[in-house]
């Protein structure tokens, strides 16, 4: 294992904010896995710091095959993840809404650009990210539908899902967009939480990456086959709103297979404690995204279904 | 007229409401021309409530002379604006990367897609911004290259010194001038001042241009302001200064200034070691129309903007 400084931030005020790689291998520049690029993205740098640890080991015992190179960046935005803010720098940018970046700009233009300068001729790059709503998720692999997705590739990593989202201008500032966009097939995992750490679903993301390097030849690993991948496409998730504002009482979690006409969660009037609303589900399906805050504002997405299909 | 464009429940005891006031001309008039006042789409740029405020103020004073409806929509992020905040709180997300919005989908999405529903039919929007807390702007009008044959005429209107032809990133596609003008609504986006401020000198200026278009549309009988043509400029024509290195920038030369080619316009110091890092020149002559104010500065960060063909 090679430690190395992908960039360097330097603070008037602060230690450097560096960027550091830990490298696996040599050759060909195989597979790149990067984590948090937002203050609140725990999870995903523990997959990550447990991704190192376990393919040093792997290297250690020479199960990292020859002429293949691996890289796995723990954590970009370490200056927000020490003082718990979600986005870079005195403005509050959002790092991954600022690629591809450059090297004559803003500072966050300049941060983005030289990771995916030093990032984009990886063949395969996997991103540990959160998504912009509040919620939990089924554990699955995101790509966009930039006409470069490949999903036969992306269920080499045996979750149960594989979801496709067509991209919003918003999202062509991404860092899976951008990579796309330089031919490195890209996948973003997302587990089922962001700031708080949970074991199995780190478990399962951590098998998941090393399933999908041994499937690529890029390493030597006994692992479980994992799940035949369910492809959905976004647009066809049946999303479920809340009507009436107040305290979110779920009666599901995500993964549960629910029945048409099933009570799914109350909202509860915070003065007087009645029930203000019942959610049903609208549909037969799969919980697929969960509100998970206590409070719930009107029109908030409760949960996303996936449509029709069960356990 | 006050009218509630929309409101969403909050979870405790409070909505959020979009507001609008609807001056209608104290005549009966067939098909009267219509001006929409759009401001506070980031909480914290307070310049367009003192615009939102005049130009219904001048209304008031003279109601006889209005012969066409004006619609103030002082606050499309009002939450934003009472926590300082840029970005809606509710989403932390930037509302104006939201547009034209989904008027069945979350919060955010109905909120950006209620705006549109409400100034759709106008004859001309107006979306009045100011620069953020870090730099400070003379009054400009932005527009993209998309729309800038169709708008030059009505910014020459403005009395803004200056009009700036961007070249339009894919991300602008979500912004609510882009989606009004996408739909036929002429939409110009003015920026003056400073984040956190207001300039009520820089207020006038665009109160009175906005009387100049208000009687060009033959919406205002009144008499008409004695305005100036801006400067018109095109990417090509803006130098860019940025920081070469982190530490405390302190300006040299006032804001609003030509300055020519070599001369020094602020200095980057260091506090602890009481040393000058080093002096910032300008390599074009110019006027200097963005100038930083927040002294804590990053490699990239821009110190100024010059106008290269102003002389």
């Amino acid at each position: 294992m090679q430690e190395v400084e992908i960039s360097r931030l330097v603070s008037p005020y602060r230690d450097d904010m560096v960027i550091k790689g830990y490298q696996f291998g040599h050759g060909e520049k195989a597979a790149c896995i990067v984590g948090p690029v937002r203050g609140n993205e725990i999870q995903q740098m523990y997959i990550c710091s447990q991704l190192v640890r376990a393919l040093k080991e792997l290297e250690n015992n020479g199960c990292v095959s020859a002429g293949k190179q691996i890289m796995v960046i723990p954590y970009v935005n370490s200056h927000s993840i020490n003082v718990e803010r979600q986005f870079f720098g005195v403005k509050g940018v959002d790092i991954n809404r600022s690629f591809p970046g450059n090297d004559y700009g803003e500072p966050v233009s300049r941060l983005s650009g030289k990771l995916l300068d030093e990032i984009k001729d990886y063949t395969y790059g996997i991103q540990f990210t959160s998504f912009y709503q509040r919620g939990e998720f089924v554990p699955h692999v995101r790509m966009m539908e930039t006409g470069y997705q490949n999903t036969s590739l992306a269920n080499l990593f045996g979750l149960p899902y594989v979801v496709v989202k067509h991209p919003l201008p918003i999202d062509t500032t991404t860092l899976n967009y951008n990579w796309q966009d330089d031919n490195t097939c890209a996948f973003t995992l997302f587990t089922n939480c962001n700031e708080s750490i949970d074991e199995t679903s780190a478990r399962q993301a951590i098998a998941a990456v090393l399933r999908f390097l041994k499937r690529m030849g890029i390493i030597r690993y006994e692992s479980h086959s994992g799940y035949i991948s369910h492809v959905i496409y976004e647009q066809d998730m049946t999303e479920i709103y809340i009507n009436h504002a107040g305290l979110f009482r779920s009666k599901v979690k995500c993964g549960d297979d629910v029945r048409y006409g099933m009570e799914l969660a109350e909202i509860i009037d915070p003065g007087d404690g009645s029930v203000r609303e019942v959610i049903t589900a609208p549909t037969d399906g799969i919980v697929f995204f969960a509100h998970n805050s206590a409070l719930a504002t009107q029109y908030d997405i409760a949960y996303r279904l996936i449509h029709r299909l069960h356990e | 007229m006050i009218e509630t464009v929309l409101e969403v429940e909050l979870p405790v005891g409070e909505k959020v409401k979009i507001v609008r006031n609807r001056i209608m001309p104290q005549l009966e008039i067939n098909s009267p021309g219509r001006l929409s006042l759009v401001s506070g789409i980031h909480g914290d740029e307070i310049e367009g409530q003192y615009i939102c405020y005049e130009v219904a103020r001048r209304i008031e004073e003279h109601p006889e002379c209005l012969v066409g409806i004006v619609d103030i929509y002082p606050a499309l992020n009002p939450l934003g604006i009472d926590l300082a905040s840029r970005n809606n709180p509710m989403t932390h997300m930037d509302m104006n990367r939201s547009f034209p919005g989904n008027a069945v989908g979350d919060h955010a999405d109905r909120i950006s897609s209620a705006i549109i529903d409400s100034i759709i039919g106008s004859d001309i929007c107006i979306d009045i911004h100011a620069s953020d807390i870090f730099v400070r702007e003379i009054p400009q009008v932005r527009l993209s290259d998309t729309f800038a044959e169709q708008l030059l005429p009505l910014a020459k209107l403005t009395n803004a010194d200056m009009i700036w032809m961007n070249a339009t990133a894919t991300v602008h596609e979500s912004t609510l001038a882009h989606a009004l003008n996408i739909m036929n609504v002429p939409t110009l986006v003015l920026e003056m001042g400073q984040g956190h401020q207001i300039n009520r000198d820089y207020g006038h200026q665009i109160v009175d241009g906005i009387f100049n278009i208000l009687c060009e549309l033959g919406m205002w009988t009144g008499p008409r302001p004695r305005t100036h043509i801006p400067a018109i400029s095109s990417d090509g024509s803006v130098e860019f200064v940025r920081s070469k290195m982190g530490g405390l920038f302190l300006p040299t030369t006032e804001h609003n200034h030509f300055v020519k080619a070599g001369e020094i316009i602020g200095e980057l110091i260091d506090p602890i070691s009481g040393k000058k890092l080093m002096d910032i020149t300008v390599e074009k002559s110019g006027l200097l129309f963005t100038q930083r104010i927040y002294p804590v500065v990053y490699e990239g960060d821009l110190l100024a903007r010059i106008l290269t063909d102003a002389f």
